[in-house]
């Protein structure tokens, strides 16, 4: 060898950072669980950070609510108050399938950041990053749930269905929420910025929120209006919830929930996690 | 596997094609354990797509490659337990303090919470980083993140440790702090594999480089080799009298067949690019001529000189 490294004796880094690698030895490599809750933290350590990432998570379902409510309140249903009885439920759905699209734009945002290499060069559980991003994602779908049950109960909201009633339609709209977010995963790997993702997704959450009986029940609309309320899956979740909510859903209307959430993932989970790691 | 294990690093043809372009076309490497090593070519040249095949993060379209014994497709995960890796752009998370990232890591490699934590506070403090700790990384300087970066790098020690273009943009100060930390790491028996389009950078710390351009290898060996195999330094000639400067220029240049060129020395002259045969004839020369030579140097050729001689364009051209 013709050139030995330059002994690093005087400057200031030298020292310590022998002393660093001396003492950089390997653990056991976690598993896929753990890796996955680490990256959930991060996704709470940015929410921490950058706060303003939840404005959309917490404006819209109290402008949705309040706006729904007073504007068609009268309208449809004689009063605001007799109204919200059967929109909150609606409006609940709305607000959390309208906060899934972050989902893809976050991820689109951080794949094309240099720490996402770092963490594809990790030997960790491939998917890790996305599923830990899924669950704090689950959290701000929480968070809005909150948001419009309280401001639901603030405004004249009464579910028969009590506490119970309530954290079930709850649990059935987040499980829905995390499997519809994995169409944005998948996305946010194909389009190349966050901005086509919005744009994307406007045009598949507009009509897959409004043409559902979230505003208004479908017997009013036209045939082939009503067909396609009726086969739209959201149309069957808000229908549970309203009646988890009331005290009165059935299990096949919870199962028929869970199934749809299954079929959703199980068609773009594996074509999001392929997509990743062929990337 | 007992032909790889004196190499950290061997590669085979190793290719990699985007749409028409072949971006990396057909690399064979050897980079010996324990040294650094540099990757050197333009912007462009395809070493940076080497690099990412070699940590796994691009496939190859053809040949192979195995990094510590593992081949980086088969074995990828093998291979990410060994190496680290520092990015072009910061691999850190602007929006996360520097404590932050450091703990993330350390908790994705295994470390308890609390383990994760002291390892970052001690590498905090290593990479004169302590003060900034609490800071989100988006406030940092270039050579703060840098040294972040580098520090993000070896929450475990790696047994190698890619680097790509660890000083670009980096001002001079901060290029030192770098240099010295990388010199450290193959001090302490970490491979370094590092890519640069600076020939200085490479000059000052790898034992050997690879001269890559247009995807191809042009040239390998220490950098003394690679200087020494276009065999033309500079004559660098000071005279006693500096009233004598330009009959000597005319003697040099006539004998050497080559530009001189006059230094702010006003009794010196240098002549690059000038064969060592002739350059001993045109000293003969000077002192024939009653022109006394004071003191004289036959410089090697720069890297950028090597350059230019191994690829027949400058370093820059497919920057501009």
């Amino acid at each position: 060898m013709t050139l030995t490294p330059t002994a690093p004796a005087g400057p200031a880094p030298g020292a310590s950072v022998r002393a660093a690698l001396a003492t950089g030895a390997r653990p056991p490599a976690p598993g896929s669980l753990s890796t996955s809750l680490t990256f959930a933290w991060r996704a709470l350590l940015k929410i921490r950070h950058v706060p303003e990432q939840l404005s959309d998570v917490i404006a819209v379902p109290i402008i949705f609510t309040l706006m729904f409510t007073y504007l068609f309140g009268g309208a449809l249903d004689g009063s605001p108050r007799a109204y919200l009885q059967f929109l909150l439920p609606g409006t609940l759905v709305m607000a959390v399938l309208l906060a899934t699209v972050y989902t893809g734009v976050n991820l689109n945002t951080d794949l094309g950041k240099g720490v996402f290499d770092r963490f594809r060069a990790l030997p960790i559980w491939r998917p890790a990053p996305i599923a830990g991003a899924l669950i704090g994602d689950a959290l701000r779908y929480l968070l809005a749930c909150a948001l419009v049950l309280a401001l639901g109960l603030l405004l004249g909201f009464r579910p028969h269905g009590g506490a119970l009633g309530v954290l079930l339609a709850v649990a059935l709209v987040v499980v829905f929420a995390l499997a519809l977010s994995w169409v944005f995963t998948l996305l946010g790997l194909l389009l190349r910025s966050p901005n086509a993702i919005m744009s994307v997704a406007m045009v598949v959450l507009f009509p897959l929120t409004l043409a559902s009986n979230i505003l208004v029940e479908p017997d009013t609309m036209p045939g082939w209006l009503h067909t396609v309320v009726d086969a739209n899956p959201v149309t069957h979740l808000v229908t549970t919830a309203r009646a988890a909510m009331a005290g009165s859903a059935t299990a096949g209307q919870i199962t028929a929930v869970l199934l749809a959430s299954a079929v959703i993932a199980a068609v773009f989970a594996p074509l999001t996690v392929r997509l990743y790691n062929a990337k | 596997m007992n032909s790889y294990s004196d190499f950290a690093v061997e590669t085979i043809g190793l290719t990699k094609v985007f749409g028409a372009t072949r971006a990396v076309d057909g690399i064979d490497l050897s980079v010996p354990s324990g040294l650094v090593y540099g990757f050197l070519g333009p912007n462009g040249a395809g070493k940076t797509t080497t690099l990412r095949m070699l940590a796994t993060l691009l496939r190859p379209d053809g040949g192979s490659a195995r990094v510590l014994g593992h081949d980086v497709v088969a074995q990828a995960d093998a291979v990410r337990a060994r190496v680290g890796l520092t990015g072009q752009f910061a691999s850190v998370d602007e929006d996360l303090t520097g404590a932050e990232n450091l703990v993330l890591l350390g908790r994705l490699l295994g470390h308890s919470s609390r383990h994760a934590r002291l390892r970052a506070v001690e590498l905090l403090d290593a990479f004169d980083l302590a003060d900034s700790a609490g800071r989100q990384v988006k406030t940092y300087s270039g050579g703060m993140r840098r040294r972040l970066d580098l520090a993000a790098s070896i929450v475990v020690t790696p047994e190698l440790i890619f680097l790509d273009e660890p000083t670009t943009g980096l001002d001079p100060h901060s290029r030192n702090q770098v240099w010295d930390i990388i010199r450290t790491l193959a001090w302490e028996g970490t491979t370094v594999l590092l890519t640069t389009q600076y020939l200085e950078e490479a000059d000052q710390l790898a034992a050997r480089i690879a001269v890559i351009d247009r995807g191809t290898l042009i040239a390998e060996g220490t950098p003394g080799e690679l200087k020494t195999s276009t065999g033309r330094g500079a004559l660098q000639v000071r005279l006693h009298n500096p009233d004598q400067r330009a009959e000597a220029a005319r003697t040099l240049s006539r004998v050497l067949e080559l530009p001189v060129h006059l230094d702010l020395d006003p009794a010196q002259l240098t002549t690059p690019g000038a064969d060592p045969e002739r350059a001993t004839l045109a000293l003969a020369e000077l002192t024939r001529a009653g022109l006394p030579v004071a003191t004289f140097a036959l410089g090697q050729p720069s890297l950028d000189e090597v350059f230019l001689a191994l690829t027949g364009h400058p370093t820059q051209e497919e920057a501009a």
